[in-house]
Protein backbone atom coordinates (compact mmCIF):
# COMPACT_ATOMS: atom_id res chain seq x y z
CA UNK A 1 0.00 0.00 0.00
CA UNK A 2 1.19 3.18 -1.26
CA UNK A 3 1.34 6.42 1.22
CA UNK A 4 -2.08 7.92 1.81
CA UNK A 5 -3.66 9.66 4.73
CA UNK A 6 -6.68 8.37 6.23
CA UNK A 7 -9.51 9.09 8.22
CA UNK A 8 -9.84 7.94 12.03
CA UNK A 9 -11.07 4.55 12.21
CA UNK A 10 -12.85 2.32 15.00
CA UNK A 11 -10.47 -0.16 14.10
CA UNK A 12 -7.80 1.95 15.31
CA UNK A 13 -5.59 0.67 18.27
CA UNK A 14 -4.55 4.16 19.20
CA UNK A 15 -6.46 7.34 18.01
CA UNK A 16 -5.99 11.05 18.32
CA UNK A 17 -8.97 12.99 18.31
CA UNK A 18 -8.68 16.56 17.95
CA UNK A 19 -5.78 16.96 19.91
CA UNK A 20 -3.90 20.21 20.72
CA UNK A 21 -0.98 20.78 22.97
CA UNK A 22 -0.01 23.97 24.30
CA UNK A 23 3.03 25.12 26.32
CA UNK A 24 1.97 28.66 26.68
CA UNK A 25 0.18 31.90 25.11
CA UNK A 26 3.49 31.63 22.89
CA UNK A 27 3.78 28.22 21.79
CA UNK A 28 1.08 26.08 20.58
CA UNK A 29 2.90 23.14 19.74
CA UNK A 30 -0.26 21.00 18.01
CA UNK A 31 -3.60 22.38 16.91
CA UNK A 32 -6.58 19.62 16.63
CA UNK A 33 -4.41 16.77 15.72
CA UNK A 34 -6.51 13.36 14.24
CA UNK A 35 -4.77 10.88 13.39
CA UNK A 36 -5.21 6.95 14.18
CA UNK A 37 -2.61 4.04 14.51
CA UNK A 38 -3.80 0.54 12.79
CA UNK A 39 -2.95 -3.02 13.95
CA UNK A 40 -0.65 -4.90 11.82
CA UNK A 41 0.38 -1.39 9.99
CA UNK A 42 3.58 0.86 10.02
CA UNK A 43 1.92 4.34 10.07
CA UNK A 44 4.64 7.45 9.49
CA UNK A 45 3.58 10.68 10.61
CA UNK A 46 6.09 12.47 8.57
CA UNK A 47 6.60 16.84 8.14
CA UNK A 48 9.29 19.19 8.48
CA UNK A 49 11.17 19.43 11.57
CA UNK A 50 9.44 21.24 14.01
CA UNK A 51 5.89 20.50 13.12
CA UNK A 52 5.38 18.72 16.56
CA UNK A 53 5.83 15.12 15.68
CA UNK A 54 7.78 14.29 18.85
CA UNK A 55 5.01 15.95 20.49
CA UNK A 56 2.26 13.95 19.13
CA UNK A 57 4.09 11.13 20.20
CA UNK A 58 4.60 11.32 23.57
CA UNK A 59 1.32 12.33 24.03
CA UNK A 60 0.49 8.97 22.48
CA UNK A 61 1.26 6.87 25.95
CA UNK A 62 0.79 10.22 28.30
CA UNK A 63 4.82 11.48 28.84
CA UNK A 64 3.04 14.45 27.80
CA UNK A 65 -1.15 15.47 28.15
CA UNK A 66 -2.90 17.20 25.49
CA UNK A 67 -4.31 20.47 26.42
CA UNK A 68 -7.33 19.50 24.39
CA UNK A 69 -8.97 16.52 22.66
CA UNK A 70 -8.50 13.33 23.29
CA UNK A 71 -6.33 10.00 22.32
CA UNK A 72 -8.07 6.86 22.81
CA UNK A 73 -6.28 3.38 23.18
CA UNK A 74 -8.36 0.67 21.74
CA UNK A 75 -11.80 3.04 22.08
CA UNK A 76 -10.75 3.99 25.55
CA UNK A 77 -9.82 7.36 26.66
CA UNK A 78 -6.32 6.68 27.64
CA UNK A 79 -6.65 9.60 30.41
CA UNK A 80 -8.88 6.57 32.29
CA UNK A 81 -6.11 4.26 32.16
CA UNK A 82 -3.12 3.87 34.37
CA UNK A 83 -0.57 5.23 32.99
CA UNK A 84 1.91 2.28 33.56
CA UNK A 85 -0.58 0.17 32.23
CA UNK A 86 -0.97 2.43 29.03
CA UNK A 87 2.85 2.63 28.44
CA UNK A 88 3.40 -0.99 28.45
CA UNK A 89 0.92 -1.59 26.13
CA UNK A 90 1.68 1.71 23.82
CA UNK A 91 5.69 0.96 24.34
CA UNK A 92 7.68 3.86 23.09
CA UNK A 93 11.46 4.21 20.96
CA UNK A 94 13.16 7.13 21.19
CA UNK A 95 15.26 8.64 18.56
CA UNK A 96 18.46 8.38 20.75
CA UNK A 97 18.87 4.77 21.73
CA UNK A 98 18.93 5.08 25.94
CA UNK A 99 20.90 2.67 27.34
CA UNK A 100 20.40 2.43 31.00
CA UNK A 101 23.66 1.75 33.26
CA UNK A 102 24.61 -1.88 33.40
CA UNK A 103 24.56 -5.21 31.44
CA UNK A 104 22.48 -5.68 28.56
CA UNK A 105 20.59 -8.54 30.46
CA UNK A 106 20.01 -5.73 33.46
CA UNK A 107 18.17 -3.69 30.42
CA UNK A 108 15.95 -6.08 28.91
CA UNK A 109 14.86 -6.96 32.98
CA UNK A 110 14.08 -3.43 33.53
CA UNK A 111 10.38 -3.69 31.92
CA UNK A 112 9.74 -7.40 32.17
CA UNK A 113 12.08 -8.06 35.96
CA UNK A 114 10.48 -11.78 35.63
CA UNK A 115 11.97 -12.64 32.09
CA UNK A 116 13.96 -15.77 32.22
CA UNK A 117 16.96 -15.59 30.30
CA UNK A 118 15.54 -17.72 27.71
CA UNK A 119 13.01 -15.14 26.97
CA UNK A 120 15.29 -12.23 27.00
CA UNK A 121 17.36 -14.40 24.56
CA UNK A 122 14.49 -14.55 21.87
CA UNK A 123 13.77 -11.05 22.30
CA UNK A 124 17.28 -10.11 21.23
CA UNK A 125 16.99 -12.98 18.66
CA UNK A 126 13.64 -11.36 17.45
CA UNK A 127 15.70 -7.56 17.28
CA UNK A 128 18.63 -9.49 15.06
CA UNK A 129 21.27 -9.43 18.08
CA UNK A 130 22.99 -12.62 19.02
CA UNK A 131 21.68 -13.73 22.75
CA UNK A 132 25.13 -13.75 23.86
CA UNK A 133 25.03 -10.41 24.35
CA UNK A 134 23.36 -10.58 27.45
CA UNK A 135 26.27 -10.00 29.42
CA UNK A 136 27.72 -7.31 27.15
CA UNK A 137 27.68 -4.25 29.11
CA UNK A 138 25.18 -1.75 27.18
CA UNK A 139 27.26 1.22 26.77
CA UNK A 140 29.29 -0.46 25.23
CA UNK A 141 26.84 -1.26 22.05
CA UNK A 142 27.03 0.13 18.74
CA UNK A 143 24.27 3.10 18.04
CA UNK A 144 22.75 0.24 15.59
CA UNK A 145 23.04 -2.75 18.51
CA UNK A 146 21.93 -0.11 21.12
CA UNK A 147 18.39 0.84 18.96
CA UNK A 148 17.83 -2.63 18.55
CA UNK A 149 18.21 -3.56 22.29
CA UNK A 150 16.12 -0.80 23.15
CA UNK A 151 13.60 -2.31 20.90
CA UNK A 152 13.95 -5.38 22.41
CA UNK A 153 13.48 -3.68 25.83
CA UNK A 154 9.70 -2.64 24.51
CA UNK A 155 9.12 -5.64 22.93
CA UNK A 156 9.53 -7.46 26.33
CA UNK A 157 6.33 -5.34 27.93
CA UNK A 158 4.31 -7.31 25.15
CA UNK A 159 3.05 -3.80 23.57
CA UNK A 160 0.19 -3.40 20.70
CA UNK A 161 1.56 -0.39 19.41
CA UNK A 162 4.90 1.47 19.44
CA UNK A 163 5.80 4.76 19.03
CA UNK A 164 9.21 5.07 17.28
CA UNK A 165 10.41 8.73 17.28
CA UNK A 166 12.90 8.97 14.14
CA UNK A 167 14.60 5.82 15.54
CA UNK A 168 16.99 5.76 12.85
CA UNK A 169 18.20 9.43 12.64
CA UNK A 170 21.51 8.65 14.71
CA UNK A 171 22.32 5.25 12.49
CA UNK A 172 24.48 4.53 9.38
CA UNK A 173 22.13 3.18 6.43
CA UNK A 174 22.92 -0.24 6.79
CA UNK A 175 21.43 0.05 10.41
CA UNK A 176 18.54 2.42 9.49
CA UNK A 177 17.65 -0.07 6.66
CA UNK A 178 17.91 -3.06 9.22
CA UNK A 179 15.59 -1.11 11.82
CA UNK A 180 13.11 -0.59 8.98
CA UNK A 181 12.97 -3.78 7.81
CA UNK A 182 12.27 -4.48 11.97
CA UNK A 183 9.19 -2.48 12.00
CA UNK A 184 8.15 -4.14 8.86
CA UNK A 185 8.12 -7.46 10.78
CA UNK A 186 6.62 -6.11 14.17
CA UNK A 187 3.53 -4.93 11.69
CA UNK A 188 3.35 -8.26 10.10
CA UNK A 189 3.18 -9.51 13.71
CA UNK A 190 0.10 -7.28 14.26
CA UNK A 191 1.68 -4.81 16.41
CA UNK A 192 0.84 -1.31 15.06
CA UNK A 193 4.19 1.24 14.60
CA UNK A 194 3.62 4.91 14.43
CA UNK A 195 7.18 6.28 13.30
CA UNK A 196 8.09 9.56 12.73
CA UNK A 197 10.12 10.79 10.14
CA UNK A 198 11.19 13.86 8.31
CA UNK A 199 13.08 11.70 5.98
CA UNK A 200 11.10 11.41 2.64
CA UNK A 201 12.77 8.23 1.04
CA UNK A 202 12.48 6.56 4.60
CA UNK A 203 8.25 7.71 4.73
CA UNK A 204 8.68 5.96 0.84
CA UNK A 205 9.97 2.67 1.75
CA UNK A 206 8.16 1.87 4.91
CA UNK A 207 4.74 3.73 5.12
CA UNK A 208 1.52 1.17 4.77
CA UNK A 209 -0.12 4.67 6.04
CA UNK A 210 0.98 8.36 6.21
CA UNK A 211 0.26 10.93 7.97
CA UNK A 212 1.66 14.68 7.46
CA UNK A 213 1.95 17.47 9.68
CA UNK A 214 2.70 20.98 8.99
CA UNK A 215 2.91 23.86 11.43
CA UNK A 216 1.13 21.76 14.13
CA UNK A 217 -1.77 20.91 12.33
CA UNK A 218 -3.09 18.29 10.06
CA UNK A 219 -1.89 18.70 6.41
CA UNK A 220 -4.69 19.13 4.04
CA UNK A 221 -5.03 16.58 1.57
CA UNK A 222 -3.13 19.02 -1.31
CA UNK A 223 -0.48 19.50 1.17
CA UNK A 224 0.17 15.96 2.02
CA UNK A 225 0.29 15.28 -1.46
CA UNK A 226 2.78 18.20 -2.21
CA UNK A 227 5.12 17.53 0.41
CA UNK A 228 5.20 13.75 -0.28
CA UNK A 229 5.88 14.48 -4.23
CA UNK A 230 8.85 16.20 -2.45
CA UNK A 231 9.65 12.79 -1.57
CA UNK A 232 9.13 10.86 -4.92
CA UNK A 233 11.58 13.77 -6.57
CA UNK A 234 14.01 12.60 -3.89
CA UNK A 235 14.48 16.03 -2.37
CA UNK A 236 14.16 15.72 1.46
CA UNK A 237 13.06 18.66 4.18
CA UNK B 1 40.01 32.83 85.15
CA UNK B 2 39.92 29.42 83.85
CA UNK B 3 39.72 27.65 80.46
CA UNK B 4 36.39 28.36 79.65
CA UNK B 5 36.24 32.13 80.29
CA UNK B 6 38.98 33.51 78.37
CA UNK B 7 38.09 37.68 78.85
CA UNK B 8 37.75 40.59 76.60
CA UNK B 9 42.03 40.79 76.78
CA UNK B 10 41.80 37.03 75.35
CA UNK B 11 39.70 38.31 72.95
CA UNK B 12 41.48 41.28 71.66
CA UNK B 13 44.66 39.06 71.78
CA UNK B 14 43.45 36.07 69.25
CA UNK B 15 42.12 39.03 67.14
CA UNK B 16 45.90 39.50 66.52
CA UNK B 17 46.10 36.42 64.63
CA UNK B 18 43.48 38.43 62.10
CA UNK B 19 45.83 41.02 62.41
CA UNK B 20 48.88 39.17 60.63
CA UNK B 21 46.07 37.29 58.34
CA UNK B 22 45.26 41.07 57.22
CA UNK B 23 49.42 41.90 56.88
CA UNK B 24 49.70 38.91 54.54
CA UNK B 25 47.12 40.54 52.49
CA UNK B 26 48.56 43.30 52.51
CA UNK B 27 52.26 41.80 51.68
CA UNK B 28 50.77 39.47 48.95
CA UNK B 29 48.33 41.88 47.59
CA UNK B 30 45.08 39.72 47.74
CA UNK B 31 42.85 42.85 48.57
CA UNK B 32 41.14 40.37 50.76
CA UNK B 33 42.50 43.17 54.09
CA UNK B 34 38.14 44.67 54.04
CA UNK B 35 36.51 41.41 53.70
CA UNK B 36 38.81 39.56 56.44
CA UNK B 37 38.03 42.98 58.98
CA UNK B 38 34.30 42.73 58.36
CA UNK B 39 33.77 39.39 58.24
CA UNK B 40 35.72 39.10 61.78
CA UNK B 41 33.45 42.05 62.92
CA UNK B 42 30.18 40.94 61.54
CA UNK B 43 31.41 37.41 63.21
CA UNK B 44 31.86 38.90 66.67
CA UNK B 45 29.20 41.69 66.47
CA UNK B 46 26.88 38.01 65.88
CA UNK B 47 27.79 35.82 68.05
CA UNK B 48 27.94 38.28 71.16
CA UNK B 49 24.24 39.21 70.24
CA UNK B 50 23.58 35.12 70.28
CA UNK B 51 25.85 34.91 73.54
CA UNK B 52 23.42 37.85 75.40
CA UNK B 53 20.24 36.35 74.25
CA UNK B 54 21.31 32.45 74.54
CA UNK B 55 22.30 33.85 78.18
CA UNK B 56 18.61 34.98 79.02
CA UNK B 57 17.24 31.68 77.20
CA UNK B 58 19.44 29.51 78.98
CA UNK B 59 19.36 30.80 82.52
CA UNK B 60 18.36 28.19 85.18
CA UNK B 61 15.50 30.28 85.64
CA UNK B 62 14.39 30.94 82.16
CA UNK B 63 11.53 28.63 81.19
CA UNK B 64 12.10 25.98 78.86
CA UNK B 65 9.46 27.35 76.15
CA UNK B 66 11.93 29.83 75.47
CA UNK B 67 14.58 27.29 74.40
CA UNK B 68 12.12 26.02 72.27
CA UNK B 69 10.96 29.07 70.89
CA UNK B 70 14.89 29.38 69.74
CA UNK B 71 14.39 26.08 68.39
CA UNK B 72 11.59 26.99 66.07
CA UNK B 73 13.42 30.51 64.64
CA UNK B 74 16.55 28.21 64.24
CA UNK B 75 14.58 25.72 61.93
CA UNK B 76 12.54 29.34 60.34
CA UNK B 77 16.10 30.45 59.46
CA UNK B 78 17.40 27.20 58.50
CA UNK B 79 14.79 27.05 55.78
CA UNK B 80 15.50 30.62 54.34
CA UNK B 81 19.48 29.83 54.21
CA UNK B 82 18.61 26.59 52.49
CA UNK B 83 16.23 28.42 50.02
CA UNK B 84 18.64 31.45 49.24
CA UNK B 85 21.54 28.49 48.40
CA UNK B 86 19.31 26.21 46.52
CA UNK B 87 16.69 28.55 44.39
CA UNK B 88 16.29 26.48 41.58
CA UNK B 89 14.59 23.62 43.47
CA UNK B 90 11.54 23.95 43.28
CA UNK B 91 9.51 24.16 46.64
CA UNK B 92 12.72 23.95 48.32
CA UNK B 93 11.90 26.37 51.32
CA UNK B 94 9.16 23.96 52.88
CA UNK B 95 10.82 20.82 52.28
CA UNK B 96 13.75 22.54 53.93
CA UNK B 97 12.07 23.38 56.93
CA UNK B 98 10.16 20.01 57.14
CA UNK B 99 13.27 18.40 56.92
CA UNK B 100 14.83 20.39 59.60
CA UNK B 101 11.51 20.14 61.67
CA UNK B 102 12.12 16.05 60.86
CA UNK B 103 15.88 16.20 62.26
CA UNK B 104 15.22 17.69 65.82
CA UNK B 105 11.91 16.12 66.29
CA UNK B 106 13.73 12.83 65.43
CA UNK B 107 17.04 13.55 67.03
CA UNK B 108 15.92 15.45 70.35
CA UNK B 109 13.16 12.50 70.84
CA UNK B 110 16.19 9.78 70.39
CA UNK B 111 18.53 12.13 72.99
CA UNK B 112 15.90 13.12 75.43
CA UNK B 113 13.80 9.59 75.34
CA UNK B 114 17.38 8.28 76.08
CA UNK B 115 18.04 10.69 78.69
CA UNK B 116 21.49 10.95 76.87
CA UNK B 117 21.16 14.60 78.09
CA UNK B 118 18.42 16.49 80.63
CA UNK B 119 16.06 18.25 79.31
CA UNK B 120 16.97 21.88 79.63
CA UNK B 121 17.35 25.05 77.82
CA UNK B 122 21.03 24.70 77.66
CA UNK B 123 20.77 21.11 76.27
CA UNK B 124 17.88 21.64 73.60
CA UNK B 125 19.43 24.99 71.44
CA UNK B 126 22.87 23.65 71.28
CA UNK B 127 21.58 19.99 70.15
CA UNK B 128 19.25 21.37 68.26
CA UNK B 129 21.78 23.91 66.14
CA UNK B 130 24.13 20.89 66.26
CA UNK B 131 21.69 19.01 64.31
CA UNK B 132 20.30 22.01 61.92
CA UNK B 133 23.35 22.89 61.22
CA UNK B 134 24.90 19.98 59.80
CA UNK B 135 21.70 18.85 58.23
CA UNK B 136 21.28 21.99 56.28
CA UNK B 137 24.30 22.03 53.85
CA UNK B 138 23.76 17.96 53.28
CA UNK B 139 19.75 19.18 52.31
CA UNK B 140 21.00 22.03 49.80
CA UNK B 141 23.56 19.54 48.29
CA UNK B 142 21.20 17.08 47.85
CA UNK B 143 18.07 19.05 46.37
CA UNK B 144 20.62 20.60 44.25
CA UNK B 145 22.13 17.04 43.02
CA UNK B 146 18.32 15.44 42.58
CA UNK B 147 17.87 18.46 40.11
CA UNK B 148 20.29 18.33 38.64
CA UNK B 149 20.55 14.50 38.13
CA UNK B 150 16.83 14.83 36.88
CA UNK B 151 17.41 17.37 34.54
CA UNK B 152 20.41 15.84 33.21
CA UNK B 153 19.26 12.52 33.01
CA UNK B 154 15.87 13.51 31.57
CA UNK B 155 15.68 11.02 28.94
CA UNK B 156 16.69 7.97 30.64
CA UNK B 157 14.30 8.75 33.37
CA UNK B 158 11.68 8.67 30.77
CA UNK B 159 13.32 5.56 28.80
CA UNK B 160 11.81 3.97 32.29
CA UNK B 161 8.59 5.88 32.42
CA UNK B 162 7.94 5.13 28.89
CA UNK B 163 8.42 1.19 29.99
CA UNK B 164 6.02 1.66 33.05
CA UNK B 165 7.56 2.12 35.67
CA UNK B 166 6.62 3.95 38.09
CA UNK B 167 7.77 7.50 38.85
CA UNK B 168 9.49 6.23 42.06
CA UNK B 169 10.98 3.37 40.25
CA UNK B 170 12.22 5.62 37.23
CA UNK B 171 13.65 8.28 39.00
CA UNK B 172 15.73 5.52 41.97
CA UNK B 173 18.61 5.41 40.18
CA UNK B 174 19.10 9.25 40.14
CA UNK B 175 17.84 9.57 43.73
CA UNK B 176 20.13 6.68 44.88
CA UNK B 177 23.17 8.63 42.80
CA UNK B 178 21.78 12.07 45.18
CA UNK B 179 21.61 10.80 48.24
CA UNK B 180 24.86 8.84 48.26
CA UNK B 181 26.07 11.87 47.29
CA UNK B 182 25.31 14.30 50.21
CA UNK B 183 25.62 11.55 52.69
CA UNK B 184 29.41 10.60 51.92
CA UNK B 185 31.18 13.39 53.20
CA UNK B 186 29.50 13.23 56.47
CA UNK B 187 30.50 9.43 56.81
CA UNK B 188 33.82 10.55 55.43
CA UNK B 189 34.15 12.92 58.83
CA UNK B 190 32.84 10.58 60.89
CA UNK B 191 35.53 7.58 59.40
CA UNK B 192 38.67 10.83 60.08
CA UNK B 193 37.43 12.22 63.24
CA UNK B 194 40.18 11.64 65.97
CA UNK B 195 42.41 10.66 63.51
CA UNK B 196 42.77 14.19 61.59
CA UNK B 197 40.61 16.66 63.98
CA UNK B 198 38.93 16.64 66.96
CA UNK B 199 35.53 18.33 66.70
CA UNK B 200 34.26 21.14 68.02
CA UNK B 201 32.16 19.75 71.19
CA UNK B 202 35.08 17.83 72.22
CA UNK B 203 37.53 20.25 71.89
CA UNK B 204 35.05 22.56 74.02
CA UNK B 205 34.62 20.46 76.87
CA UNK B 206 38.31 19.26 77.12
CA UNK B 207 39.60 23.21 77.72
CA UNK B 208 35.93 23.55 80.17
CA UNK B 209 38.71 20.82 82.05
CA UNK B 210 36.40 17.94 81.27
CA UNK B 211 37.78 14.50 81.20
CA UNK B 212 39.12 13.64 78.02
CA UNK B 213 37.20 10.20 77.75
CA UNK B 214 34.19 11.84 79.27
CA UNK B 215 34.65 14.57 76.46
CA UNK B 216 35.33 11.66 74.12
CA UNK B 217 31.92 9.57 74.98
CA UNK B 218 29.92 13.10 74.27
CA UNK B 219 31.28 13.76 70.93
CA UNK B 220 30.98 10.39 70.10
CA UNK B 221 27.17 10.01 70.58
CA UNK B 222 26.96 13.45 68.66
CA UNK B 223 28.25 12.37 66.13
CA UNK B 224 25.99 9.45 65.94
CA UNK B 225 23.09 12.03 66.07
CA UNK B 226 24.55 14.07 63.75
CA UNK B 227 24.95 11.01 61.14
CA UNK B 228 21.71 9.88 62.04
CA UNK B 229 20.13 13.71 61.68
CA UNK B 230 22.16 14.56 58.09
CA UNK B 231 20.78 10.81 56.52
CA UNK B 232 17.13 11.72 57.79
CA UNK B 233 17.20 15.02 56.47
CA UNK B 234 18.47 14.35 52.76
CA UNK B 235 16.25 11.11 52.88
CA UNK B 236 13.10 13.96 53.44
CA UNK B 237 14.06 15.86 50.66
CA UNK B 238 14.91 13.64 48.72
CA UNK B 239 11.91 11.62 48.75
CA UNK B 240 9.46 14.96 49.24
CA UNK B 241 11.65 16.97 45.81
CA UNK B 242 11.07 13.47 43.92
CA UNK B 243 7.67 13.49 44.53
CA UNK B 244 6.89 17.29 44.05
CA UNK B 245 8.92 17.25 40.05
CA UNK B 246 6.72 13.86 39.11
CA UNK B 247 2.98 14.59 38.31
CA UNK B 248 0.86 11.99 40.02
CA UNK B 249 0.16 10.21 36.79
CA UNK B 250 3.55 9.35 36.80
CA UNK B 251 5.27 12.18 34.33
CA UNK B 252 8.43 14.18 35.15
CA UNK B 253 7.55 17.84 35.22
CA UNK B 254 9.11 20.28 32.39
CA UNK B 255 10.37 22.39 35.88
CA UNK B 256 13.92 19.99 35.67
CA UNK B 257 14.59 20.84 32.61
CA UNK B 258 15.67 24.04 33.18
CA UNK B 259 17.32 23.44 36.72
CA UNK B 260 20.75 22.68 36.93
Amino acid sequence: MGPTNIPVESEALLSFQSVSFVVDAERKILHEISLSVVPAAVTVLAGPSGAGKSTLLRLGNRLDVPSAGRVRFRGEDSAAIDPRELRRRVGMVFQKPVPFAGSVRANLKVGAPQASDDELGRSLDRVGLESSLLDRVADDLSGGEAQRMCIARTLLTRPEVILMDEPTSALDHENRLGIERLAKELAREGIGILWVSHDLAQVRRIADLAFVLIDGRNASEEETAAYLEQGMSGEQQ
Amino acid sequence: MNATQIGWAGLVGSFGLVAIAIGLSFWQRLQLSRSMLWASARAAVQLLLVGFALRLVLDSKTSVWWAWLWVVIMIGFAGFTIRSRAKEVPGIFLLGTLSMLTVVVVSLSVIFGFHVFPIEGRTIVPLAGMMIGNSMTSCVLVGRRIVGELSEKRDEVEARLALGLSWQEASRPCVRSALRTALVPQIETTKAVGLVFLPGAMTGLVLAGVDAVDAVTVQLALMYLVLGSVATSVTVIGLGLTRRVFTPDHRLRSIARTAH
